[in-house]
């Protein structure tokens, strides 16, 4: 186990850059998750880190040293990949002691190796079997098998859960967040799907053009993130954005589209009249006399919660009630976002005002 | 309600007994049989029908304007004892092991080098097929032309580096003919094999190299434990294919050297075609055709053995 040290690296493709200076810092044992949309470059600092792309600038350590110029097999680090790439011709068994095996392990090391490994992850009755045999789900844990085989310093996960259906990826997700908590290797995980993030991160760090957006415990960045993007990535269903503008006419507040008024705990200094754009959760809302009007569109009751889907000020919003309500579309509700826990971004930088 | 009621009912039109007919027209194997007609009916006029008459030619004494007579073995008894019929033997298997196993080697290398990043990948790939798309007959006349006893260009080259003093006499001597009709066949055949492989490759994922590399495997490795292993389905076909195609060959042969100098380049398809059309004895010739059959089956033998799935191939695919 290791810490790892990405600093300043840039990557660039021909003349296109893809990352613009990225620096993160990630402790040993750590879960660190990448997250972003597709294109972000979150995939290509892993592969970097793997040592599968070369690095523009900017250097990552693995431990104390420097591996921009090491060969991927120096590195000691496993990864498994988004389609798992088993090797189709070799047994379960074979697939996981590969690496061993390259390195001139001798054979009764090596089955002991597979055979652990097997066992943290319940593969033992499967071990003759072909990749082809198995079903989503086995090869992922088979993928995982071939790293924790090598008991690397450091495991990099690539979208591991994309190709699996729904049910058997929340099921994966337990397990591999079960396993960090077993080994404490050091991990790097990238996902696009930021529940995956939120549930398994120590760390997360939310990536958007190549740089780093904001980086930080799961409910850090729930609670405060530091610009709309972030605000916006993260959680689901997502938080409403109005835009308006601060007015404060005695006690702080915000004037949204169509004159709506919106409540704040406090304004930000110096910011009387400034377009800002509005941010609050779909749970942040409740029904109250003096919250503003709005006119259900659609709602979604999902058991636990319902969902529904409003007008205020002419935009469509969120709420997310636990509690039942007896609403119908065309119904007028008074919704009130929860002073304290809404957030106010800069209009055009997207930056978070409040505190 | 009550005019349904009071309305008489429609007899129902008798339920007719499906006549064989109608159980012709929506029974699938019969249909599926109608769509095979076309393939049969050309398999068997253009393969069966001439394998069948080769087969029986050579148990008759058939000469070309007299129709022969059922002589039994006799044409086999007679190859037994002919010395030249053994050296085309020998000859069509020299040729055949040595050019199939140069192509391999060849085409294989061509393969992995076309699979790799370069400038110019697809011209390169079009460059490499050249060889196969020119008709035989007319690169065989280039190779004559190139081996030429006065004119060979080869001679040429070699006696201006003052490297030799006389011409070599490329087809005129058994070796360099040997060497000469091989080569050529190399030339020709290592398209068909490289592009085939290369298509091959293309099918390997190009993750899993990278999961070896992260394992830690050299270059040589790679192609050891995941390429060749992954690859060899494709080579089975396409070298089973690769010797049919040289045990038979005849065109090349015929254009360069005739079977010469002094039979030393006759394969048996040479061999057969001399006797049978230029001597007029269809049924020495037939015989010597159909002797080629156990080889050929024994090749097919091999690959059907090799081709067979393995295990690693069978059971659900859900990707």
């Amino acid at each position: 186990m290791s810490s790892v040290q990405i600093r300043d690296v840039r990557k660039s493709f021909g003349n296109f850059e893809v990352l613009h200076g990225v620096s993160i810092p990630i402790e040993d044992g750590e879960f660190v998750v990448l997250v972003g949309p597709s294109g972000c470059g979150k995939s290509t600092l892993l592969r970097m880190l793997a040592g599968l792309e070369n690095i523009t600038s900017g250097t990552i350590s693995i431990g104390d040293r420097v591996v921009n110029n090491v060969q991927p097999k120096e590195r000691d680090i496993a990864m498994v990949f988004q389609n798992y790439a088993l090797y189709p011709h070799m047994t379960v068994a074979d697939n996981m002691g590969f690496s061993l095996k390259l390195r001139g392990a001798k054979p009764d090391e090596i089955s002991n190796g597979v055979k652990r490994a097997a066992e943290i992850l319940a593969l033992t009755p499967l071990l003759e079997r072909y990749p082809r045999q198995l079903s989503g789900g086995q090869r992922q844990r088979v993928a995982m098998g071939r790293a924790i085989v090598r008991d690397p310093q450091v495991f990099l996960f690539d979208e591991p859960l994309s190709n699996l259906d729904a049910k058997l990826r929340v099921a994966m997700r337990t397990e591999i967040k079960e396993l960090h908590q077993r080994l404490k290797t050091t991990t790097v995980y990238v996902t696009h799907d930021q529940i995956e993030a939120m549930t398994m991160a120590d760390k997360i760090v939310v990536m958007h053009d190549g740089i780093v957006e904001q980086m930080g415990t799961p409910l850090e960045l729930y609670d405060t993130p530091a610009n709309q993007f972030v605000a916006g990535f993260i959680g689901s269903p997502a938080m409403n954005f109005l835009k308006g503008k601060v007015k404060s006419n005695g006690s702080a507040g915000f004037e949204g589209p169509n004159g709506v008024k919106l409540p704040l705990k406090t304004a930000p200094a110096n910011s009387e009249g400034q377009p800002a754009v509005y941010g609050v959760r779909p749970e942040h809302f409740t029904i109250a006399d003096d919250g503003a009007e709005a006119e259900i569109v659609v709602v979604e009751p999902t058991g636990s919660e319902t969902q529904v889907f409003a007008k205020l000020g002419g935009e469509q919003v969120v709420a997310v009630f636990r509690e039942r309500h007896q609403f119908s579309p065309g119904d007028k509700v008074r919704l009130k976002p929860d002073p304290s826990l809404v957030h106010l971004f800069d209009e055009t930088t997207g930056k978070r005002l409040n505190g | 309600m009550a005019d349904i009621a009071i309305a008489p009912r429609r007899a129902k039109t008798e339920i007719r007994e499906a006549s064989a007919w109608d159980q012709l027209k929506h029974n699938r194997n019969w249909l599926g049989f109608w769509f095979m007609v076309p393939a049969l009916v050309f398999l068997i006029f253009f393969l069966a029908y001439p394998l069948g008459l080769g087969i029986w030619l050579s148990f008759t004494d058939t000469r070309i304007g007299r129709v022969g007579a059922f002589v039994g073995t006799e044409n086999y008894e007679w190859l037994w004892d002919d010395a030249i019929f053994w050296l085309s033997v020998f000859n069509t298997l020299l040729y055949t092991f040595v050019a199939s196993a140069i192509k391999f080697g060849i085409g294989l290398y061509l393969a992995l080098l076309l699979n790799e990043n370069m400038p110019f990948k697809a011209m390169l790939r079009a460059l490499v097929l050249i060889p196969f798309i020119v008709p035989t007959v007319l690169s065989a006349l280039a190779f004559w032309w190139i081996f030429d006893s006065q004119f060979s260009i080869i001679s040429w080259s070699l006696k201006q580096m003052g490297l030799i003093t006389e011409n070599i006499n490329f087809l005129g001597d058994t070796t360099w003919a040997r060497i000469c009709v091989i080569f050529a066949n190399i030339w020709r055949g290592v398209p068909f094999v490289a592009i085939t492989l290369l298509a091959g490759l293309q099918t390997v994922s190009p993750s899993l190299y990278e999961a070896a590399t992260l394992d830690g495997a050299t270059r040589w490795q790679m192609f050891r434990h995941i390429t060749y292993p992954l690859l060899t389905p494709i080579i089975a076909v396409v070298m089973t294919f690769s010797v049919l195609f040289t045990f038979t060959d005849f065109q090349l042969i015929w254009a360069m050297t005739r079977g010469g100098p002094v039979n030393a380049t006759h394969l048996m398809a040479t061999l057969s075609y001399q006797r049978a059309i230029i001597a007029g004895q269809l049924g020495e010739g037939a015989a010597i055709a159909s002797a080629m059959i156990p080889f050929l089956l024994a090749a097919i033998m091999v690959s059907w053995f090799g081709l067979q799935r393995r295990k690693w191939q069978q059971g659900e695919s859900n990707d």
